[in-house]
């Protein structure tokens, strides 16, 4: 199935690699690529992939449009599990669409 | 069963044992749902019955052996890996893959930082690059754990990593598809790409093992 090119209807990017973000926490209905494990938890950007049609929107047959920043978000395995059992610097990258990534201020 | 006896080296089957019960005679909500999608693709002609087989043969024909030579090229080939590494889909169009409406992310594994890939949302696998995923891949103990627990999850691949090795899960959520790009033996120097190619498994270029030793 061929998608719609994004690049001339895409939301503009507010995030840059380095910048400190939050997981939305919030819990809609529907197709959803943002794991509910994550939402809620502090990461910095390392990616920005560039614009992606909206896969919420995709799985209901619609175009997806305008589409969302995509990025990889690095997270610190400790912070995401209390009782995370390995080495202090394991990290978890997940991709995320701008839509579900807040502002975080100082690293927590 | 009544059938119950105790199996010695004597033992030597005199008599049939109770069939197992088939478990692909019951069809699922999905199951039953795909057939009806395909059988109304073709009834429209949309489709045809040979296009679906000459893509499953496609799929079929896609298989570890592919990542593999990539791999080995990476390992030969500097300027290669800095493309592999720097835009993946565009590399691999070296060997005719085309990574359709996704990209691929190639990821290095080095002695500081060791990779491994899961989906926990569903099965997203680099299957343009690997073929299709093995059953563990989809399932929901590798699933939930590689991101809960992944030096555990490792250990049980047997691929034990030093505390001062960073391990680093990706999850694979979205539009990207990962291929890890294993560390090269030791013991390998002089080797051909060809000959490299064998050393390099389906499981250490999901990041769940190594590169086999020569």
């Amino acid at each position: 199935m061929s998608r719609p090119a994004a690049s001339n209807a895409a939301v503009p990017a507010r995030f840059k690699p380095g910048d400190a973000v939050v997981v939305r926490r919030a819990y809609p209905p529907g197709h959803v690529r943002t794991p509910w494990y994550i939402r809620g938890h502090h990461g910095t950007v390392v990616h920005a992939l560039g614009p992606f049609p909206n896969p919420e929107e995709l799985a209901y047959n619609r175009p997806g449009l305008p589409a969302q920043p995509l990025y990889r978000v690095r997270f610190r395995q400790s912070q995401i599990w209390p009782d995370y059992v390995g080495g202090a610097g394991d990290t978890l990258d997940v991709e995320i669409y701008q839509h579900w990534l807040e502002p975080a201020g100082a690293a927590p | 069963m009544t059938d119950s006896h105790v199996h010695t080296p004597e033992h030597a089957h005199p008599h049939r044992h109770p069939p197992r019960p088939d478990t692909d005679d019951t069809l699922g909500h999905y199951q039953i749902m795909e057939i009806a999608v395909r059988e109304l693709l073709i009834a429209k002609g949309i489709v045809t019955p040979v296009e679906i087989q000459r893509a499953i043969e496609a799929m079929d024909a896609r298989g570890e052996a592919l990542g593999a030579k990539i791999v080995a090229r990476a390992w030969t080939d500097p300027a290669f890996k800095a493309r592999l590494l720097t835009d993946g889909t565009e590399a691999v169009r070296d060997f005719g893959v085309d990574m359709g409406t996704t990209r691929l992310f190639v990821v290095e594994n080095t002695p500081r930082v060791h990779n491994m890939i899961v989906c926990t949302l569903c099965s997203c696998y680099p299957r343009m690059v690997l073929g299709l995923p093995p059953d563990w891949y989809k399932s929901r103990n590798y699933r939930s754990r590689a991101v809960r627990e992944p030096r555990a999850m490792l250990r049980e691949f047997g691929t034990l990593m030093p505390d001062d090795v960073e391990v680093r899960v990706h999850d694979s959520t979205a539009d990207m598809r990962y291929l890890i790009l294993p560390q090269r033996p030791k013991g390998t120097d002089g080797w051909s790409a060809e000959k490299l190619a064998t050393l390099v498994s389906r499981d250490a270029m999901i990041g769940v093992a190594f590169a086999r030793e020569p």
